[in-house]
C-alpha cells in the first residue's frame, strides 16, 4: 500500500517536472483559431488580388507600343501592396486576438520568457525574407516576390517550433515545399500563395484545434 | 543529502527548487523575474530557495547591470544537472518499481 502510493507520488513528481520543464521551453498559448483565422484572411487577400489583375489586364489600355501604360502599372503596384499591408495587419490583429486570449485562460502571460524567444526565432528569419523581398522590388523584379514569402515564411516556422507546438514545424516544412516548387512555376504565384498561406494555414489550424483545444 | 532507501534527492523535495531547476535544465540562463513569471511565486520565497540551491553549488549566480537596474540570472551547474538526472532517473526507478 505504502509503495503504492509513493509510485504514484512518483509518477505524478515526474509529470508536474516535465510540465514544468516544457513551460520553461515552449509558448503553448497558440491556438489553432489562430491557423483558420490567418488563412482565411489570405485566401479573401488572394481572392481580392486575384480580382485586382483581372480587372488590370481585361480593361488596362494599351500603349502604343503593346506594352500597359506607366502610370496604371503604377497604381496597380500601389493596389497589391496595400493589400498586402491590409492582409497582413487584419492576419496578425486577429492572430494576436486568439492567442491573448488563449494565454489569459492558462493564466499564462503573454508577454514571457517562451513567448519572447519565440518571437527572435520567429522574426529574425521572417525580417530577413521581408528586406529581401523589398530589395527584389527595388529592382522590380516582382516574379519571385510569392516563393520568396513562403521560402523565407516557412523557415521562420521552422526554426520558431522549437520554442512552441513542434507541430508548427509540418507547416514550416508546407511552406518551404510549396515556396520551392513554385520556382518551378513562376506567374502562377498567386495560386501558390494562396494555398501556402490561405489553404495550408486553415488546415493546419484545425489539426491544432482538434488536437490539443476540442474539448 | 540523498535518502538511502529511495535514492531521491531531498533539496528537491521542495516543488520550488525543482522547478527552478527544471527551467534552467532547459534554458541556458534565466533571470530572477523570468523565474518568478514561470514559477508563479513571491519574490522573497524564491530568493531562499535561490540561496540555497546556490549553497548547494547546483546553480550558478551572475550579477549584472542592464542600463541602471541590477539584472541577476542564473545557470544551472555541472553538480546541479547531475543532481537533477539522478533524481529523476530514482523516479523512474520507483514507478518500475526496481530499486
Amino acid at each position: 500500500m505504502i509503495e503504492q502510493n509513493q509510485q504514484s507520488a512518483s509518477l505524478q513528481e515526474l509529470r508536474d517536472i516535465k510540465r514544468m520543464m516544457e513551460r520553461g521551453r515552449r509558448f503553448m498559448s497558440l491556438s489553432g483559431w489562430r491557423g483558420v483565422a490567418a488563412g482565411v484572411c489570405g485566401l479573401i487577400g488572394a481572392w481580392i488580388a486575384n480580382g485586382i489583375l483581372n480587372h488590370y489586364y481585361v480593361y488596362g489600355s494599351w500603349g502604343t507600343n503593346g506594352y500597359f501604360s506607366k502610370p496604371e502599372f503604377h497604381q496597380l503596384k500601389f493596389k497589391l501592396l496595400v493589400l498586402a499591408v491590409i492582409v497582413f495587419i487584419a492576419a496578425f490583429t486577429l492572430s494576436f486576438l486568439f492567442t491573448w486570449q488563449k494565454a489569459r485562460k492558462q493564466h499564462i502571460p503573454l508577454w514571457n520568457m517562451t513567448s519572447r524567444k519565440l518571437f527572435w526565432n520567429m522574426i529574425i528569419p521572417l525580417g530577413t525574407g521581408a528586406l529581401f523581398i523589398i530589395a527584389m522590388l527595388r529592382y522590380n523584379d516582382w516574379s519571385y516576390v510569392a516563393p520568396a514569402s513562403l521560402v523565407f515564411y516557412g523557415l521562420a516556422l521552422v526554426n520558431a517550433s522549437k520554442y512552441t507546438f513542434t507541430d508548427v514545424k509540418y507547416l514550416g516544412y508546407g511552406q518551404i515545399i510549396l515556396g520551392l516548387v513554385n520556382m518551378l512555376y513562376i506567374g502562377k504565384g498567386l495560386y501558390f500563395w494562396a494555398a501556402g498561406f490561405g489553404v495550408l494555414h486553415i488546415i493546419y489550424g484545425a489539426i491544432m484545434w482538434w488536437k490539443y483545444e476540442r474539448n | 543529502m540523498k535518502n538511502p532507501i529511495t535514492g531521491l534527492n531531498k533539496i528537491f523535495e521542495s516543488r520550488i527548487r525543482l522547478g527552478v531547476m527544471s527551467v534552467l535544465m532547459v534554458n541556458e540562463e534565466v533571470n530572477f523575474n523570468d523565474l518568478k513569471q514561470m514559477l508563479e511565486v513571491t519574490d522573497g520565497n524564491l530568493a531562499t530557495h535561490l540561496v540555497n540551491l546556490e549553497e548547494n553549488g547546483f546553480i550558478k549566480v551572475h550579477k549584472g547591470f542592464k542600463g541602471k537596474k541590477t539584472n541577476t540570472t542564473y545557470t544551472i551547474t555541472k553538480t546541479g544537472e547531475k543532481a537533477f538526472t539522478d533524481h529523476i532517473t530514482a523516479l523512474e526507478s520507483m514507478i518500475k518499481g526496481v530499486r
